[in-house]
């Protein structure tokens, strides 16, 4: 046997085991960390336009504005982070808005003259359709999604122009509510506040605070990491604090809810649990994650990667239907640099560009960045070309901020 | 001035948030020698390189690098190459489509006035890869060179610098044994020319075999320096003692197998290369596993062995493959990974950075990654159960991680690897296919595997290894297939093996005639 026995402990654990680094520890945070930076981001683009404004950014008609405005990137957002997580991109989505909106609003108008409903389905599927057709080639023939969504970008732009000419205008009016309407006040008023607005609010908070607890009693209930009670308090406080505010400030506005900041709310709702609860979803991280690694797991990366851009076609569908109620009207060049809208949101969100990160909230986040941005530079009139040279830097220095702040973070 | 050492670094601390990764490291270096450099993964070899090479740089770390008596304040790779000193790292850093001669100028090209002169360049190349051994034209694009040709590409690249340190890390890691015994053979070659090499590798052998002096770290420390040319024989097991702290009378667990019916046999399998089709990679090989056994799978790199296992995991690798796989006696067909998966075949990679693992993503997630359905009721994952398994694993295996939470990128080669295991364990197959499955791992990391694949031949699982180190495979299988150019050419029982023999089926030429 063996003659040394002056040595060490003979544990069948070796040696350096016990050091767990701070930084593996911290890094447990990392990714929430990098929400929270986003988020601080708004809050203080947001202050700084009040102050900037007068106080006009926050006035009650122009916040019901700013959803209103921007829903179609916030929608395009979703589909995108998606897209983007699974490491592809997506050229495509203004062309495919404006192909859409034409379809949409041809099926709606004499001589086909469907119910405008119907017309909203048609447009869904006729988007979903459009992704299935990109999907294809990029899932099943394998030409890289950059290539296949510059050829349908000029595709469905022209396919927009087919179908529209230049403007289809006419269109009724229960249709134009979707993006210019708001829920029916049917709860009447408070002080002057709509209460179904104050309703959703409140549910909303109540919802947020109820699932957030549930979450962390369940970790605690497994002995499993949860983050620091007053972390996690101050969380949910400042998110309860901010619905509330925008709760209160849009129940003064002329109309109470906007009915597209209900379906982007439904949206965000959704997708977030099918990115982050469902196989689907884990899915899409994994590919982007490791593609290969994810295959020889089991992953079907092929059937991901079809469905990723079918959704992002329904969602493109979905931006198409507010697009063209909000112009009440579809136009062959609607959807002019909606990609880049969308794309630059991801990205402010935290998205990596290499696939693999992104966070549905995030990409809200990025485009309430752009659209307060948007606002605030508006009311301001500041010239238009301005507005875009300053958007542009700021997704420049969004991006670069994240990667100092990781790089400092110390990548070993 | 200090003639008998080249280098001495003195007193060197390196923190990281809240780590020590160097807490006080001497090196010294005498002129002209090979100096190894052993210990565990995260002992904090690589991170003293880095020092070195001024990666991290001056004023980042406590302590003096002393070159040629001269304290050096190194701002970046660069101060340090233009003192002659050069790291090849791990994994090569030649760009692919550029030829050898663009490779060893990169960034220090033979130009005038920004034109590149290419007739200088081609003919400088020339004379580096004659110094090297290496019988490539130089305009040869390195993507279409070998890992062994790569490994002598980047020293001639070393020489093109007028290197005077050379510092090579795990040199030999992805090398056959050929290639291994050449580039080995240069670096003395290179001491004899009067070039100090560093290098550090976990192949313990080759230390013995061509170092001069060896110096041992564990836990950031330097623990000893130990001279190999001395009155006393410096061995395999005295430098293990040194690294782990313990002496390591058993690398290998004892286990006595209880062995069940077939669970695995493939018969005629043959598989041609992917993109020169007729190549036959794998030609009519046939295999059974049975339930309990561990089954082991020998040969030199080309072999073959890989490209067995992936194509029969749901042809992940070649094409026009054609055999036949039998599953508890029935014949299955195994044309997609989720077929393989279904059917109870699993297969853990060799390189579980690029096909194993989502470095960016947590332990728990990477440990469900293969079986997310058994955790999904109506498409919806169940996150509590999820982290209880991986919770569960992190026990059972002794997967080092603060929580399993954490980023898999973050841990050691040893704990990825066991995440890898925990992935494929938790899939519950009946067959696992491990392919290297302690490549790149320390010595106490490496029992843990083996205790780990006992264990699930116990469980009456079949598992095949593929293994290039053959003490692993003759200490851990039960039986052994030799490889050698895609066919089987030798099964041995593990009563009747030895390297010997195992090397003599590894080389026959695949008409059955030794080489």
């Amino acid at each position: 046997m063996s003659t040394t026995t002056d040595v060490n402990v003979p544990s069948p654990t070796p040696p350096g085991a016990p050091r767990v680094p701070l930084a593996q520890r911290l890094q447990g945070l990392g990714g929430n960390a990098r929400q929270y930076g986003i988020f601080g981001a708004l809050v203080v683009i947001v202050l700084l336009f009040q102050v900037l404004t007068d106080g006009k950014l926050l006035l009650a008609n122009n916040v019901a504005a700013l959803f209103q405005q921007n829903a179609y990137v916030m929608i395009l957002a979703i589909g995108m982070v998606m897209v983007i997580v699974a490491g592809h991109i997506d050229l495509s989505v203004g062309s495919v808005v404006a192909f859409v909106g034409g379809i949409v609003a041809v099926t709606m108008r004499d001589p086909i003259g469907l119910p405008w409903i119907t017309a909203v389905l048609v447009g869904l599927a006729v988007g979903a359709l459009v992704g299935a057709w990109q999907g294809f080639w990029v899932a099943y023939v394998g030409i890289p999604a950059f290539i296949v969504t510059l050829a349908g970008m000029l595709v469905f732009r022209g396919l927009a122009l087919v179908v529209v000419g230049e403007t289809l205008a006419g269109l009724p009016s229960a249709f134009i509510r979707i993006s210019k309407g708001s829920l029916p006040n049917v709860l009447g008023f408070v002080n002057n506040m709509d209460v179904v607005t104050l309703a959703i609010g409140g549910l909303a908070i109540a919802a947020l605070a109820l699932t957030q607890v549930r979450a962390r009693r369940a970790l605690r209930r497994h002995d499993l990491h949860v983050e620091a009670l007053g972390l996690f308090v101050a969380k949910i406080a400042m998110i309860a604090v901010g619905i509330g505010v925008l709760t209160v400030i849009l129940s003064f506005s002329a109309g109470g809810t906007p009915i597209v900041l209900v379906i982007v709310g439904v949206l965000v709702v959704a997708y977030s649990f099918l990115m982050g609860r469902t196989v689907f979803g884990r899915h899409i991280y994994a590919i982007g994650g490791n593609r290969q690694a994810a295959a020889l797991s089991g992953v079907n990366t092929r059937k991901v990667d079809f469905w990723i851009f079918v959704n992002m076609g329904l969602l493109a569908g979905v931006a198409a239907i507010v697009t063209t109620a909000r112009a009440g009207a579809a136009i062959a060049a609607a959807g002019q640099n909606f990609e880049l809208d969308a794309i630059a949101a991801c990205f402010i969100g935290g998205a990596a560009v290499t696939g693999g990160i992104g966070r549905i909230a995030g990409a809200i986040v990025g485009a309430l960045i752009m659209g307060v941005l948007n606002m605030g530079l508006s009311i301001l009139s500041v010239d238009p070309s301005w507005q875009m040279a300053i958007k542009g830097m700021v997704l420049l220095l969004a991006v670069a901020f994240d990667l100092l702040n990781k790089r400092r973070a110390g990548t070993q | 001035m200090d003639t008998e050492h080249i280098l001495e670094m003195r007193g060197i601390t390196k923190t990281f948030p809240g780590v020590k990764a160097l807490s006080d490291v001497t090196l010294a270096v005498r002129r002209g020698e090979i100096h190894a450099i052993c210990g565990e993964n995260g002992a904090g070899k690589s991170t003293l390189m880095k020092v070195l090479s001024g990666i991290y740089p001056h004023g980042t770390y406590e302590g003096d690098i002393v070159l040629d008596g001269e304290v050096q304040e190194f701002r970046g790779i660069r101060d340090s190459e233009r003192q002659g000193i050069v790291i090849i790292h791990q994994e090569l850093a030649l760009s692919p489509y550029l030829s050898i001669a663009e490779n060893i100028f990169l960034g220090n090209e033979r130009a005038q006035r920004g034109v590149v002169d290419w007739n200088r360049t081609n003919a400088e190349a020339a004379r580096l890869l004659a110094r090297v051994g290496l019988a490539e034209r130089p305009d040869t694009r390195v993507s279409d060179i070998g890992v062994g040709k790569q490994q002598l590409v980047e020293i001639a690249k070393a020489l093109s610098k007028e290197v005077r340190l050379l510092i090579l890390d795990e040199p030999t890691a992805a090398l056959n044994d050929e290639d291994s015994a050449h580039l080995l053979g240069l670096i003395e070659g290179l001491r004899a020319e009067g070039i100090t090499s560093i290098i550090i590798s976990h192949k313990l052998n080759e230390i013995e075999a061509i170092a001069d002096t060896t110096t041992i770290i564990r836990d950031g420390q330097t623990i000893e320096s130990l001279p190999m040319r001395g009155d006393v024989r410096v061995t395999e097991e005295r430098i293990i003692r040194g690294m782990v702290g313990r002496p390591l009378d058993h690398r290998f667990p004892e286990h006595t197998p209880s062995i069940g019916d077939e669970v695995l046999r493939i018969e005629d399998w043959t598989v041609h290369h992917p993109v020169d089709q007729a190549r036959k990679v794998v030609d009519g090989a046939s295999l059974t596993v049975r339930r309990g056994e561990i089954v082991g799978l020998a040969g030199l790199m080309g072999a073959g062995r890989t490209e067995l296992a992936m194509s029969v995991f749901g042809r992940s690798y070649g094409t026009r493959i054609s055999g036949r796989v039998y599953k508890d006696g029935h014949e299955v067909t195994v044309g997609t990974v989720q077929q393989a998966i279904a059917h109870g075949i699993a297969y853990a990679t060799e390189d579980r950075k690029r096909f194993g693992l989502n470095l960016i993503d947590t332990v728990q997630h990477n440990v469900s990654a293969a079986a997310l359905g058994k955790l999904a009721r109506g498409g919806v994952v169940d996150r509590e159960a999820e982290s209880k398994i991986a919770e569960q694993y992190r026990k059972d295996l002794n997967i080092r991680t603060p929580t399993v939470a954490a980023l898999v990128g973050k841990l050691s080669g040893g704990n990825q690897q066991k995440v890898v295991l925990s992935k494929w364990i938790y899939a519950d197959p009946d067959v696992l296919i491990l392919d290297e499955p302690t490549r790149g791992i320390d010595v106490g990391a490496k029992f843990e595997i083996y205790t780990i694949i006992n264990r699930l031949a116990d469980a009456g699982k079949g598992v095949l290894v593929i293994s290039s180190e053959l003490p692993e495979l003759l200490g851990v299988c039960d039986r052994i297939y030799a490889l050698s150019q895609g066919r089987v050419t030798g099964e041995v029982a593990r009563a009747d093996a030895t390297q010997e023999h195992l090397m003599h089926f590894m080389t026959m030429d695949k008409d059955g005639i030794a080489r």
